[in-house]
């Protein structure tokens, strides 16, 4: 279902992805774990077609990301690391939206969003500004967006980032009912070990821009000789704390300041 | 074109739910109008130009239809920052069909800004020569606003920060405004400035909009158009140029 092959991005004189090749299969759940400034979203955006790849190429349900974007596009949905809502539109509306840019029918577009608002719980506030809503409800709209359009592939983005246990616990278990009955792929990134842990069933993990390793849960754990998932991270990636600046697109993009110290 | 529509649709429902916008933005031109309109009659009057209020009424129109639609590129740096703009960039949909939405939803609320203020400028005594000039007059007012609202988005597709948006804003808004001859008339200014007006995009909105309202343009209502509309295009196609390159 994604197909990545010595993908690289360079900005400037810095590598953020660094000849990465991996393969995820159809209907997979894969974590994609790294410690800040790894290369994640990076990664990420290229396989979204937001960023063209300096070097190599990634198939997303068998459509190349370069070559082909607007079939790659109606293959995916993502759910980014930061909200993407409009705030000042409805819950309604903002579904609306999305079902007219993804071409959603007509006929089956209604149905389908009160289905999915219904589903995360929001079909009461439908009418409701986005602005009124906590960072939990927010969230779940986004959840039941990323979904109304039937992608293949789902991309999450730390998805669960500060989000109380209720909601995560809500967003799992949805994205794991969808993921068998509609057969979505599911690639995800989070900093939360017991989340990789419980959910995926392969893990890479990436540091430097590399992929320092691949497999499920137990085999990272055999590879490092770690009792716990945290552990084999710490032991791929060291204990070194990174920094990254709150804005890293666009530190990289002017090419100054500290993106990273290692 | 359904896509285009619900970009378009966006903008118009933002911009009907702040009312603060609505009428704050309609403050600033009510006060020039005025002030100046009033206050500056008497001497236009003994300078042999006629009635000042009525030259500067379309004037006026055009001030705020290139602060709102110049400004409306905030809207791109804001949905950048916030996250809605990586929703339609990954979306199945053309960057220039985005630029295109977002460009006609915003011209369209600047029309609507500068409709108002003709309709104010009509309560307080503005005549037109004929009635039958407002429509026109409101085409000519959509002109001017997209080709204000591409330039606008054009450089917040190169700026990353709202506050350098706005410094460049600033730089460019007042004087385009100052030398458009909203205020005063173009004829018998020195040659350089009158150099510099003759570039000036506004100046050719402010003077088709006389034309019309009360047949007084300076450059000819043929000339304005043909202008107006070669320089929209032109800005158009580098909005959409640079849209193209962002990257989030």
């Amino acid at each position: 279902m994604i197909n990545v092959k010595n993908l690289t991005k360079k900005f400037g004189e810095l590598t953020a992805v660094d000849n990465i090749s991996f393969e995820v299969n159809d209907g997979e759940i894969f974590a994609f774990l790294g410690p800040n400034g790894a290369g994640k979203t990076t990664t990420i955006n290229m396989f979204t077609t937001l960023l063209p790849p300096t070097d190599g190429t990634a198939v997303i349900n068998g459509y190349d990301s370069v070559r082909q974007p607007e079939e790659v596009r109606r293959s995916f949905g993502i759910v980014f690391q930061d909200l993407s809502l409009d705030d000042d539109l409805t819950a309604f509306e903002n579904m609306e939206l999305h079902g007219v840019l993804y071409d959603v029918p007509d006929e089956v577009r209604k149905t389908r969003i009160e289905e999915l608002l219904r589903l995360v719980d929001l079909w009461d506030r439908k009418d409701r500004l986005v602005k009124e809503f906590s960072g939990g409800m927010k969230r779940r709209l986004e959840i039941a967006r990323v979904f109304l359009h039937r992608p293949k592939i789902l991309f999450l983005d730390e998805p669960t980032l500060g989000l109380d246990p209720q909601t995560r616990l809500f967003l799992w278990s949805n994205v794991k009912e969808l993921s068998k009955t509609e057969g979505v792929t599911i690639f995800f990134t989070t900093h939360y070990m017991e989340e990789a842990e419980r959910i995926a069933q392969r893990i890479a993990i990436i540091d430097d821009g590399k992929i320092v390793a691949i497999g499920t849960s137990d085999d990272l754990k055999k590879q490092t000789n770690a009792s716990t998932l945290e552990d084999a991270f710490l032991s791929l990636t060291g204990k070194t704390i990174r920094e990254e600046s709150s804005n890293t697109t666009e530190r990289k993009k002017s090419g100054h300041g500290p993106w990273r110290h290692l | 074109m359904k896509k285009i529509y619900v970009l378009w649709l966006r903008q118009i429902k933002k911009y009907l739910r702040s009312r603060s916008r609505l009428f704050g933005a309609l403050f600033e031109p009510l006060v020039f109008l005025l002030v100046l309109g009033y206050g500056l009659g008497s001497v236009f009057q003994r300078a042999g130009q006629g009635n000042y209020f009525d030259f500067l009424a379309p004037g006026i129109i055009g001030q705020i239809i290139i602060f709102n639609a110049m400004f409306s590129g905030t809207e791109i740096i804001w949905d950048r920052k916030f996250g809605f703009l990586k929703e339609t960039l990954v979306a199945p949909i053309s960057r220039f069909s985005i630029v295109i939405g977002r460009t006609l939803g915003a011209a369209t609320v600047a029309t609507i800004q500068g409709t108002l203020v003709m309709f104010l400028a009509f309560l307080f005594g503005f005549q037109p020569t004929s009635w039958f000039s407002v429509i026109p007059a409101i085409g000519v007012m959509f002109l001017v606003a997209l080709l204000f609202t591409s330039l606008g988005t054009m450089i917040a597709s190169l700026l990353g920060d709202i506050q350098g948006f706005q410094s460049i804003m600033n730089f460019l808004v007042l004087p385009l405004f100052l030398l458009s001859g909203a205020l005063f008339p173009l004829q018998g200014i020195p040659n350089a400035l009158s150099l510099i007006a003759r570039l000036d995009p506004l100046a050719y909105g402010v003077d088709a909009l006389r034309a019309l309202f009360t047949n007084s343009g300076y450059y000819g209502l043929g000339l304005d158009v043909v202008v107006l509309g070669a320089i929209t295009l032109v800005c158009l196609t580098l909005s959409g140029y640079f849209f193209k390159k962002i990257q989030v």
